[in-house]
């Protein structure tokens, strides 16, 4: 499972899910595509990250840091590829923010909506900051840091991801 | 020592995770080109991806047209009328312009100067983008198998979008112009002042390095300037929004652009640019006397030509220009003033013979179909050369210090009033001299 120290304060806080094959491709899929696809009908809706959210999902759910880095991994390379920038920017925030969500479920009860916003709101931002940090600094892309679109952001993508992740609570079962 | 593996195995594999990318990353930097192995990731992530999207557009537009052209049709008739009465008034101003046009090119001849025009289009559909405000791209459905390559200018009617950057078998990439990699060399139109329009990581236009200095007022319109050797030159980028002066030598101006970038669903993609000199003047020539006899005479009704078609229908851009077949510089240049009393007939004649003499011009308008209503390529330098061959009187020998040689459409030629090439014997010889 993992080797963080468990700080148990409910049965549920340590319940451990997992997901079919056919939904741990499927959903992440439908996110790429859905976030390739909605912003040209709706150009604002990219401000949202789904794939984003859904690696936060899987990484919280499945409380392994193992997976949680290599499903932000595959998921940030895969959004990498879409974009017209190196490969990697994504993957390295995505990985990160993996690693981080997969670490914090297992402290943490991460099932009721308040802590999801807020989780989710957290880790959008990370993903922003480390996202910066490595365009400004390894590749010297000239990206700004706008304070108030980005704090706006991270609440809305907490609001989205706490209907999302009600939505796909139904997919996981318990080992 | 095993402990200290096993407690910190995660936390090791995240940092090797990290470098990895890192590492690759820093390769992509320093790799001028893009490396086999990323673009092996972006081809199999691309040729997963659109056809998902290709379907969701296609279903989605099946729905619409539906919608559209059997459910809701109101308002259609008062629409139909709008639409009648604006195409009464775009033919008016259309006599106008193409005037205007023939001018221009007159002067551009006499000038020297080499014009780009667009030869042909690509029609593609949206299909999607790439998800993320850091990177302002679409994703069209044409690709390598439809004629697309990289750096192939896409415009919308309205404007210019961007261009392709990547292409697959069947998608391409296409960089928007408000990204910050884009730059596009622009114009303003009423200044002349020549700028470098760039995107910002909001998603805005700039027109950067106009000197602040300069007097830019907001309304006024952008165009490309030719300068990127992408966009061919004249095309409407948009107009000034904002004007502000920057912290160095140079304005800070906003453009909104002419292209609504965040509803982008059909675009032309320019897969074919010509750039072409016009007809030079040869003010010395001297004047055919069937001209002067052409424009005191009534002229003859037009005969539609019956020559096949040569080659693909041009776009409306080309349609205007003149002919190289049809382009004689003297009679262009001396009749400038001349108003062709029956410009309808001219045209297709002059296809004709452009055709019929192995001209391979570039331009479109000469291998339209000889059918097709003249009406659609009023050139007047055109007309009164081959008006004059229409109408000439069987008695009446022009003067022709140059015969028209096989395959030289430059030069006039004479044409039978069924727009045929004329016998090469009853072509007058050189320095023969006709009735003034």
């Amino acid at each position: 499972m993992t080797d963080m120290p468990l700080v148990r304060t409910s049965r549920e806080e340590i319940e451990v899910y997992r997901f079919g094959p056919i939904i741990s491709v499927l959903i992440p899929l439908l996110a790429l595509v859905t976030q390739a696809f909605v912003p040209v009908k709706v150009r604002s809706f990219a401000i949202f990250d789904l794939p984003l959210l859904v690696t936060i999902f899987f990484a919280v759910a499945r409380r392994s840091q193992m997976a949680g880095m290599l499903t932000g991994a595959v998921i940030g390379l895969v959004q990498d590829a879409l974009t017209h920038q190196a490969i990697g920017l994504y993957g390295v925030a995505k990985t990160v923010v993996g690693y981080g969500a997969s670490s914090l479920g297992v402290r943490i009860d991460v099932e009721n909506p308040g802590t999801r916003l807020l989780v989710t709101s957290g880790f959008y931002l990370v993903h922003q900051a480390v996202y910066f940090l490595v365009a400004r600094n390894v590749l010297g892309i000239a990206v700004e840091w706008l304070w108030v679109r980005t704090l706006l952001a991270a609440v809305l993508n907490g609001l989205v991801a706490t209907v999302l992740f009600g939505l796909l609570d139904r997919f996981k079962h318990s080992t | 020592m095993e402990n200290f593996f096993t407690r910190y195995r995660n936390a090791g594999i995240l940092v090797l995770l990290l470098f990895a990318q890192v590492v690759g990353l820093a390769v992509q930097v320093r790799r001028t080109s893009e490396s086999g192995s990323t673009s092996l990731i972006r081809f199999w992530v691309v040729s997963a991806i659109t056809p998902l999207e290709k379907a969701l557009v296609n279903t989605n537009q099946g729905v619409r047209n539906v919608w559209r052209n059997y459910f809701y049709l109101r308002g259609v008739r008062r629409e139909n009328r709008e639409l009648k009465e604006q195409i009464e008034r775009l033919r008016i101003e259309q006599v106008r312009l193409s005037e205007d046009a023939a001018q221009a090119r007159r002067l551009q001849a006499l000038l020297g100067f080499k014009e780009q025009y667009i030869a042909q289009t690509v029609a593609a559909q949206v299909i999607g983008s790439s998800g993320s405000d850091q990177s302002h791209v679409v994703y069209i459905d044409k690709g390598s198998n439809d004629g697309i390559k990289p750096d192939m200018a896409v415009i919308t009617p309205d404007g210019i979008v961007g261009k392709v950057l990547r292409v697959v078998h069947s998608s391409a990439q296409v960089l928007l112009i408000n990204d910050p990699s884009s730059g596009v060399g622009a114009i303003l139109q009423s200044s002349r002042l020549q700028g470098i329009l760039q995107g910002t990581a909001a998603g805005e236009v700039m027109l950067r390095y106009v000197m602040s200095d300069e007097k830019v007022a907001p309304g006024d319109q952008v165009l490309t300037s030719g300068g990127d050797r992408i966009f061919p030159k004249g095309l409407p980028v948009g107009s000034v929004e904002q004007t502000n002066p920057g912290s160095d030598l140079f304005l800070n101006i906003r453009v909104k652009p002419a292209a609504d970038l965040s509803r982008l669903e059909e675009v032309l993609v320019v897969s074919k640019v010509v750039e072409n000199t016009p007809s030079t003047a040869e003010p010395s020539a001297p004047l055919r006397a069937a001209d002067i006899l052409a424009e005191r005479l009534p002229s003859v009704p037009p005969k539609p030509a019956t020559v096949p078609a040569t080659g693909t229908a041009a776009s409306p851009t080309t349609a205007t220009k003149p002919s190289a077949a049809t382009s004689n510089g003297a009679t262009g240049a001396n009749n400038a003033g001349m108003r062709p009393s029956a410009p309808a007939a001219v045209p297709s004649q002059a296809r004709a013979a452009g055709a019929m003499s192995g001209e391979a011009a570039p331009d479109n308008a000469a291998k339209k179909p000889a059918g097709k209503p003249a009406a659609t390529a009023p050139a007047v330098g055109t007309v009164s050369v081959t008006r004059g061959a229409a109408t000439k009187p069987a008695a009446v020998k022009p003067v022709a210090s140059k015969p028209a040689a096989s395959g030289d459409a430059t030069k006039p030629k004479a044409i039978d009033s069924a727009g045929q090439p004329a016998n090469p014997a009853t072509q007058p010889s050189p320095g023969e001299e006709g009735p003034r």
